[in-house]
């Protein structure tokens, strides 16, 4: 455990006190979250709602490390998110996040299989590690016969599926979704949305999940509203 | 290794524009090689000069002819050990098209002069005896299918008439440096046939002397000899010769490099737009990459590798193409160059030009995706 790690509160997985993000255009700044603070367990399966800008795919960004914030402190999963260079962040995202994407993001030219090998090449794991972890994801979300198939050949709900499996695989501690619903028909979004569940019951995942859909939010053991860059309202387990 | 299948991939993407970009670098590298082995070949005509042998040719040019009378006196000369001399032909055999060089030579001396050409002691023997007798390479024997025995019929152009010759001797090299695509016949043959205007007159003579310290004082002794009279001689090592011979057609050398430099250079800029278009399509799927946990180095170098495996394959097929191509087909330029081969040190400088144009189209759109913050890149999508 780094000293940066050891830093991190025990007790919540992810930490944030007094975040600012504030974007620059041209000249102008724009504050996003302005002095927010929040605790979520581990094991939680956490809603984000509010409107569109209201910040919710920054903070978002900001627990998953893919962002920094322009003041304030983000512990997630053991580290201190601002104080770990690109390289370790970069390392430090492999390890411990898995991303779901609206648009699910898939590799267009590589296949099921490829896309959802992708986070473990990262790893130390030899070619029949890596196929074992990849066929087991894959049945995890259904589509273990699909594994040859390219994004293009896939449903909607499919290519989520597998972006899922994408974001499993490498087994993180914590994984953010960001409007995982958005795209899909009601029918896929709830299969998503209970394979989200199943995550969260069966394997203990932590899942953090940025929705404009209330019913995908009552899904969430808690959901926090957002509103202009403030968080204003909490419903649920989260403190 | 296990990255190679993610790099492949891509370059599947756009089949078409894959393979453009491949077949442009492959025909830069193609023409680099092609451009290339016209110096190395000139280089090969060098290499195969002796400095013990000199040239003796008329001051004012080749076009004009020595005469005869000239062979004793420079025999006499002090320093020269053997004097020998010979006639460009310049004849067509069959077709215009059908390109090679004709010696008529003075066979005795010749063959003492010129020990690097080398044949069987009884090809030697025949070739000696019989005047209308004639030796070809080993390489144009191959080309038209002669065999010992075989008459050639070639027209004259230089010296009208159609003059059959009868091989007697397939010469081979003794260096890979010696040109093997010419035949040698009797000077006396050639020299019969003439009217007595163009009698006894010769292209150049070829003096032996022992050693090339003696070239200067040698070629001196000749000149002077001769530098009143109406056939002033210009004498030089046969080096020199070959190098003035060369220099006849302009500044070859620059003349190359410019052209080579370009159009590498335009293939350059072509590759590295290419790249950079391939890279900025990708912006979302390097952010995703990064966010995966793909470091910026990493992302780097798969774009980089990417560009440098476009650029290798074209190299390679460029270049093998050339190797290839000129080894089987008899590209001579008319006897221009008669050792038109592709040397392996021109394949691999090939191959390095092929990795160094990799390189550079790759750097800038890998530094790009290395660089690319993967939030921005995410949100000018969504």
């Amino acid at each position: 455990m780094t000293p940066t790690e050891s830093a991190a509160p025990a007790e919540a997985l992810i930490r944030l006190r007094d975040v600012h993000k504030i974007y620059h255009r041209d000249k102008i700044e724009i504050p996003v979250l302005t002095g927010l603070s929040m605790d979520v367990k581990g094991g939680e399966f956490l809603a984000l709602m509010g409107p569109s800008g209201s910040g919710k795919s920054t903070l978002l960004n900001l627990i998953a490390g893919i962002d920094t914030p322009s003041r304030g402190d983000v512990w997630v999963a053991g580290a201190s998110l601002g104080a770990l260079k690109p390289g370790k962040l970069a390392a430090w995202r492999a390890r411990n996040v898995g991303f779901i994407f609206q648009l699910y993001n898939l590799i267009p030219v590589l296949t099921a299989y490829q896309n959802v090998e992708l986070p473990l090449l990262l790893t130390r794991l030899n070619g029949a590690e890596r196929k074992k972890r990849v066929h087991l994801a894959l049945e995890l979300v259904g589509l273990q016969d699909r594994d040859h198939h390219f994004p293009h050949q896939l449903s909607g709900g499919q290519e989520q599926r597998v972006a899922i499996a994408r974001a499993i695989v490498g087994d993180p501690t914590l994984l953010v979704a960001d409007e995982p619903t958005g795209d899909l028909d009601a029918k896929n979004a709830e299969e998503i949305l209970t394979l989200l569940q199943r995550l969260n019951r069966e394997m203990g995942k932590t899942i953090v999940m940025v929705t404009h859909d209330p019913h995908a939010a009552e899904r969430a053991h808690a959901t926090l509203h957002l509103e202009k860059g403030v968080l204003i309202e909490q419903q649920g387990a989260v403190r | 290794m296990k990255y190679l299948g993610y790099i492949t991939a891509h370059l599947w993407r756009h089949k078409r524009r894959t393979f453009l970009t491949v077949s442009s670098i492959a025909i830069a590298l193609f023409l680099f090689c092609t451009l290339r082995t016209v110096m190395t070949s000139f280089d090969a005509a060098l290499r195969a000069s002796a400095d013990t042998r000199l040239v003796v040719r008329h001051a004012a040019s080749l076009v004009f002819p020595l005469p005869f009378s000239y062979r004793d006196r420079l025999a006499q000369i002090d320093g020269v050990t053997g004097v020998s001399y010979g006639n460009w032909f310049g004849g067509i055999y069959q077709d215009p098209k059908n390109n090679f060089a004709q010696f008529a030579v003075d066979v005795p001396t010749f063959v003492k002069l010129f020990p690097e050409v080398e044949m069987p002691p009884d090809q030697v023997s025949a070739w000696l005896a019989e005047r209308t007798s004639c030796v070809v390479g080993a390489t144009l024997a191959a080309k038209y299918g002669w065999k010992l025995g075989d008459a050639i019929p070639i027209q004259g152009t230089i010296y009208p008439g159609e003059y059959r010759f009868t091989v007697r001797g397939i010469y081979k090299g003794k260096t890979a440096d010696v040109d093997e695509n010419t035949l040698f016949f009797h000077w006396d043959y050639l020299n019969e046939a003439m009217p007595a205007v163009r009698k006894d007159w010769v292209g150049i003579y070829w003096l032996e002397i022992p050693n090339g310290d003696m070239a200067a004082d040698v070629s001196g002794r000749v000149d002077a000899l001769y530098a009143n009279s109406s056939q002033p001689t210009k004498t030089e090592t046969e080096k020199a010769f070959q190098a003035s011979f060369i220099s006849m057609m302009g500044n070859v050398s620059l003349l190359m490099t410019i052209l080579g430099s370009a159009i590498l250079f335009a293939i350059l800029l072509v590759t590295i737009n290419t790249m950079m278009m391939a890279a900025r399509e990708r912006t979302t799927e390097i952010a995703v990459l990064k966010t995966i946990g793909f470091s910026d180095d990493l992302v780097l170098r798969l774009v980089g590798a990417e560009a440098i495996l476009v650029s290798v394959t074209g190299g390679i097929l460029g270049c093998v193409a050339a190797w290839l191509i000129f080894q089987r087909v008899d590209f001579t330029a008319g006897g221009m160059f008669p050792n038109f081969t592709v040397m392996p040190q021109t394949v691999g400088l090939g191959i390095v030009l092929a990795i160094a144009m990799g390189l550079v189209s790759g750097l800038v759109p890998a530094l790009q995706a290395g660089r690319l913050r993967i939030a921005t890149a995410l949100r000018k999508v969504a």
